[in-house]
């Protein structure tokens, strides 16, 4: 692999993902749900809109859970396939989907872990499976835009930088 | 690592700064953050020591415009320099999509800028990553500063160029921001080098920062096609 694989997603699996989400987010009562990749990128968020900057929080999400995986590393796991952040009034909870995406619940006192945790998993199943049938669907190496590499293509490019 | 939402029709690209401890990548995304139109950015997220030494990162999310019918969102990273946070230092890496390696020009900082180009080769070699075929620009800064090493110098040093097998690329290409000197050249022996693009930089004015921000996420978006 000459450089980082890349990966795209359609319409249809954006709708899938958003309705795992909902789902989870209607049993549960948590705040919000946000789905970041592994990159620190937002896939997609659903409940309360955040009151923070959702690309600065999917950044140090992604660093987080890094950073967290090299520890279990460090004590003999291969990984912690979640994570818990409790605060005096609002928690988080982070878990792994398909080594790929974290999918973090946010909430408060509306809801308590035990729900959390045990409503999370049933979605994660369903996200890594969606995960899986999409990377295997479209490949996860470099993915070609269309039309991205045509003159027009370039000329825009070239004026973006004037 | 780019992600391409065609429900939203955005494409998120990585970037990361590499380079010797107080060597000015924090300084780059600094004056990046300062210059550009709030609304084309978000914060400048920075996970620093009390003495203001990058400990994990630092993070500011630009627009740079549609392409395409595409809006383009580059992520700016940062990484700690110092020695010490390798294991740090090497998660930011994952999934990037074009690297700058700032090199401190001073004469005395050029062991620290081979070390850390060497490790930037070994962190990417152990993701699988090749430099020598994703966008990599390599920016000389501080080139203000009385002990500047000569510019000659520091490409023989820290960008020599790499064998290109690959025939198609094999045509003589002047390097646009280094007079007399080129990006593609072949050797009198035969063999075809390439080097990554350089600028030469003096990142506290703001000078040459803008000019390699614009030259890797060029580089980036192209390799999108």
């Amino acid at each position: 692999m000459p450089g980082a694989s890349s990966w795209s997603f359609r319409e249809e699996d954006f709708k899938a993902i958003s309705e795992h989400m909902n789902n989870l987010l209607r049993e549960t009562n948590v705040k919000s749900l946000l789905l970041v990749d592994r990159s620190g990128q937002v896939v997609a968020n659903v409940g309360e809109p955040p009151q923070f900057d959702p690309q600065a929080f999917a950044s140090l999400t992604a660093a987080d859970f890094s950073a967290n995986d090299q520890l279990a590393k460090m004590i003999g796991e291969h990984e912690f396939s979640s994570l818990f952040h409790q605060g005096e009034k609002e928690s988080m909870y982070l878990a792994d989907i398909a080594r790929r995406v974290i999918l973090v619940a946010l909430f408060d006192n509306r809801t308590t872990l035990g729900m959390v945790r045990l409503k999370v998993k049933t979605t994660v199943e369903d996200l890594t499976k969606l995960f899986e049938d999409m990377f295997k669907r479209v490949g996860t190496d470099n993915p070609k835009l269309e039309g991205f590499g045509s003159k027009e293509a370039e000329d825009e490019i070239d004026k973006l930088f004037g | 690592m780019s992600m391409i939402n065609y429900a939203s029709r955005e494409i998120n690209c990585k970037l990361v700064y590499y380079g010797p401890g107080l060597g000015g990548k924090t300084t780059n995304l600094e004056h990046v953050f300062g210059k550009v139109n709030p609304n084309a950015r978000g914060k400048l997220i920075s996970l620093a020591t009390e003495t203001e030494r990058t400990l994990f990162f630092d993070f500011l999310p630009v627009d740079l415009g549609t392409v395409r019918g595409f809006k383009t969102r580059f992520h700016l990273y940062t990484v700690p320099g110092q020695v010490y946070y390798n294991a740090s230092r090497k998660l930011i890496l994952k999934g990037v999509d074009g690297v700058v390696f700032v090199a401190d020009s001073q004469l005395e900082r050029m062991e620290a800028n081979i070390e850390s180009m060497q490790n930037l080769y070994d962190n990417m070699a152990e993701y699988g990553y090749d430099l020598t075929r994703i966008p990599f620009v390599v920016q000389f800064n501080k080139r203000d500063l009385p002990n500047a090493a000569p510019l000659k110098d520091l490409q023989a040093s820290l960008n020599p160029g790499w064998p290109l097998a690959e025939a198609e690329k094999q045509v003589q290409a002047p390097d646009p921001s280094v007079p007399g000197e080129f990006l593609v050249w072949q050797l009198p022996t035969g063999e075809w080098v390439q080097r990554a693009p350089v600028q030469e930089a003096v990142a506290v004015t703001g000078e040459g920062v803008f000019e390699t921000l614009k030259t890797v996420s060029k580089l980036v978006l192209k390799s999108l096609g």
